[in-house]
């Protein structure tokens, strides 16, 4: 037997014994998504309990080093990891900003302190982090952020307004872009900052969205005192980090509308199905069916081309600036798949609450709505397109 | 499957590219057509094709042929349609020399397609009937008689039909015009007597024709597989046919985007390259992404023949309208974006337009295609 094939059969016999039946029932709501977190540590639920083996395994990170609580494992072990929960049916044992955006650049740039500090910690899902990008006056040109920290000899005092935080009111820390040298042109001047979101003078005020819900939260900083231990990377460098991360962040997005997140359970031909009737077997309205079928084309375009990209990069060859294509395109494709399923769905789907509506329909509502900002978060698709004219096709400014 | 090329495959198309760059370039078409060339093609360069093997790529040894599979196949397609090669590969070699690979009896096969390999014997495929493709709707009657079958109809959009050493002809031997059964496939001499083809000139400069039977009687020997079977070689050749087309495609519409990007960098207006323009750069970036999906989807679906996977028609349909629409938004916008000189004959991205739109609808329009794609999906 293959050195793989017996990796196999120890994952397989591992996951078995370790993953609560409850955590191989499909993800519905919300709240069937584990963000780790202090509070998180408090609860004592299977949710948790998935959590803590799978963190312990290292197995929430893969492929991370083990010396920094990773699973140290292979591309090819990984991915049999992967393979062998999803048979089995096994949830992500946690979602986090710390595993999709920031571990990736504390694995780059970080020194070995800060890695061992940090990286653990986001493997068991201790500490949940949010993005300190925006401002009010830096979203599309986030290169001209204003919030500061100035150096007072044994901290950082930070001072400012972030936007957009995601998930403020939740987290724990902060990976925070700050101007460290307001002299500087504008992208020289930024350092990428670590701190802690109970520190004094961290004020946090959720917005609520069209689609009723606040996922998003105002963040403003009023004389913070950061340890300078704390900053990634040399001062001033901060930028070459942020971008970096902002390809993480992009890559996770572009990926986002095919996995949870919204829409019915069913089909997409079933709900159109369900809602416009049927005749012979075919969608009966030829218009609808027509919009169902080119749709559901692109989606297998683009999902051969996220294959291909990744044989691509296992052959050598990493997307670098074309990842804004994935960005672009997944997300201007889970706001279509939104689209399609209103029209399809009918007035069913644009229930704001209450009676005559089933969940599923009410929850559609509320996901077409959220849809409006995926193609805005984490760098707009004009700004994707910018990208992409820029550093792939080369056109000049 | 893989979605990337082997080193092997590489070479072949980096090959195919140099080969085509020197000898058959853009100004190749444009001189075939100035000249009103009556056969629309270059033999001699079709014999040196062959001799690179292309002709018999996918055909087995004992033939001549390379025995490799759609992915070299389809590089060889990409790299013609960069230059819009003018050659009988798709008539010849995926679509009547198809239906004798996959339904020909042994002695059809070695005859047929050892010539074919050699580059020798140019084919054609009779098969469409009206102004749209529609694999069943085929009226042409062959009907039984003592000395064979006698042949009735009329076929359109016959690629390369009035140079084909040999056609194939779909005729029906029962059934109505639409059904799946009752069709016959017969490779035909064109001499026969009762056969009349005329060649049609069409927008791209490349060769069609009609084909026109009037009590043209062939042998029984000429019946390629089985009577009233005929749909199964034939769906089978059209979806690889669909793909290979496909190819093509993606590399026709690669080279006008790779032309425009050129000319963005180079046309000055208002003092500066009008590829700083935001309103060009974000459309120019757009179509970067429409090229990226089509070359994963035509990849994968050629992938899929060589895989003899079960979702190679389905693949085929999503490959050919994802390469229509690319190739039609591409097509119209290099145009807008060369301006003026776009329009005129001179420059050659109106050659790029032209071939665009035929190809679009040689073997199924993005309709067509979407409603197909739907009834093998279940809805």
């Amino acid at each position: 037997m293959s050195d793989l094939e017996s990796f196999r059969q120890r994952a397989q016999s591992w996951l078995e014994e370790s993953c609560p039946a409850s955590m191989r029932e499909p993800v519905q709501h919300q709240q069937d998504i584990e963000w780790g977190g202090r509070a998180a540590q408090e609860r004592n639920d299977d949710k948790m309990l998935w959590l803590e083996r799978l963190g312990k395994q290292g197995w929430t990170c893969p492929t991370w080093p083990a010396e920094y609580g990773g699973g140290g494992l292979s591309n090819e072990e990984a991915k049999i990891v992967q393979e062998e929960m999803r048979r089995i049916g096994a949830r992500p044992a946690l979602t986090s900003f710390g595993i999709s955006m920031l571990g990736p650049v504390l694995l780059e740039y970080a020194n070995e302190d800060q890695k061992k500090r940090f990286l653990p910690e986001i493997v068991q899902g201790k500490i949940w982090w949010c993005q300190g990008y925006s401002e009010p006056g830096a979203g599309s040109d986030l290169a001209s952020l204003q919030c500061r920290a100035e150096d007072k000899g044994d901290h950082y005092l930070v001072n400012g307004q972030k936007i957009w935080t995601s998930y403020a009111d939740k987290a724990d820390w902060i990976f925070c872009l700050v101007r460290t040298d307001p002299a500087a042109p504008k992208h020289d001047g930024i350092s990428f900052l670590l701190f802690d979101m109970a520190s004094p003078g961290v004020t946090i005020s959720p917005i609520a969205l069209i689609s009723g819900a606040s996922p998003f939260c105002q963040t403003f900083f009023e004389d913070v005192k950061v340890p300078k231990d704390q900053i990634v990377g040399k001062l001033g460098s901060g930028w070459t980090i942020a971008k970096r991360l902002l390809q993480h962040e992009r890559s996770m997005i572009g990926g986002m509308g095919f996995g949870i997140g919204g829409g019915p359970s069913r089909t997409i031909p079933d709900v159109a199905k369900e809602y416009c009737g049927e005749v012979d077997g075919r969608i009966a309205d030829p218009a609808s069916r027509q919009r169902v079928a080119q749709f559901q084309m692109d989606q297998r375009c683009f999902s051969a081309t996220t294959r291909r990209a990744a044989e691509e990069a296992k052959a050598g060859t990493p997307p670098g600036p074309k990842s804004s294509m994935f960005k672009l395109y997944g997300t201007e494709m889970n706001k279509r798949r939104h689209e399609l399923l209103i029209s399809l769905m009918g007035t069913q789907a644009l229930g704001w609450e209450g009676d005559g509506f089933s969940a599923e329909e009410l929850a559609e509502t509320r996901d077409w709505l959220r849809s409006f900002g995926n193609s805005i978060e984490g760098g707009t698709s004009e700004v994707q397109l910018n990208i992409l004219a820029k550093r792939v096709l080369g056109l000049p400014d | 499957m893989a979605l990337v090329l082997t080193e092997e495959q590489e070479l072949l198309k980096q090959t195919a590219r140099e080969f085509i760059q020197e000898k058959s370039p853009v100004s190749e078409l444009r001189r075939l057509r100035d000249a009103r060339d009556p056969t629309g093609l270059d033999r001699g360069l079709w014999k040196e094709m062959a001799e690179l093997g292309w002709a018999g790529v996918l055909y087995p040894e004992e033939y001549g042929g390379m025995d490799l599979g759609y992915v070299e196949l389809g590089q060889i397609f990409e790299e013609c349609g960069r230059a819009l090669v003018a050659q009988p590969l798709l008539s010849t070699v995926v679509l009547a020399g198809g239906c004798v690979l996959e339904g020909g009896n042994e002695t059809q096969k070695k005859d047929v397609l050892t010539a074919v390999a050699a580059g020798e014997r140019l084919l054609a495929l009779a098969h469409q009937e009206g102004a749209h493709h529609d694999p069943h709707a085929i009226a042409t009657r062959a009907e039984s008689k003592p000395d064979g079958y006698e042949l009735n109809g009329r076929k359109t959009f016959v690629l390369d039909g009035h140079i084909a050493d040999q056609i194939v002809v779909v005729a029906r031997t029962s059934g109505e015009n639409g059904d799946r059964d009752g069709l016959t496939l017969f490779l035909v001499d064109p001499d026969t007597a009762g056969l009349e083809i005329t060649r049609t000139l069409m927008v791209d400069g490349r060769n069609s024709s009609l084909v026109e039977l009037d009590r043209a009687v062939v042998s029984r020997t000429s019946v390629i597989g089985e009577v009233g079977r005929g749909a199964n070689i034939l769906d089978r050749v059209l979806d690889r046919a669909t793909v290979a087309l496909s190819a093509e495609m993606l590399g026709t519409l690669s080279e006008a985007f790779d032309k425009t990007v050129d000319y963005l960098k180079t046309r000055e207006q208002f003092g500066q390259v009008i590829g700083t323009f935001q309103a060009l750069k974000h459309r120019a970036a757009q179509m970067f992404v429409e090229i990226e999906l089509t070359r994963s989807i035509v990849l994968e679906a050629l992938s899929a023949i060589d895989a003899d996977d079960s979702d190679t028609s389905l693949l085929a349909s999503c490959a050919k309208a994802r390469c229509n629409d690319a190739i039609f938004m591409i097509g119209n916008e290099a145009i807008q974006m060369y301006g003026g000189i776009g329009v005129t004959d001179e420059e050659d991205i109106g050659l790029f337009l032209k071939r665009a739109r035929v190809t679009q609808l040689t073997l199924g329009n993005s309709a067509w295609h979407l409603g197909r794609f739907a009834t093998l999906q279940g809805y």
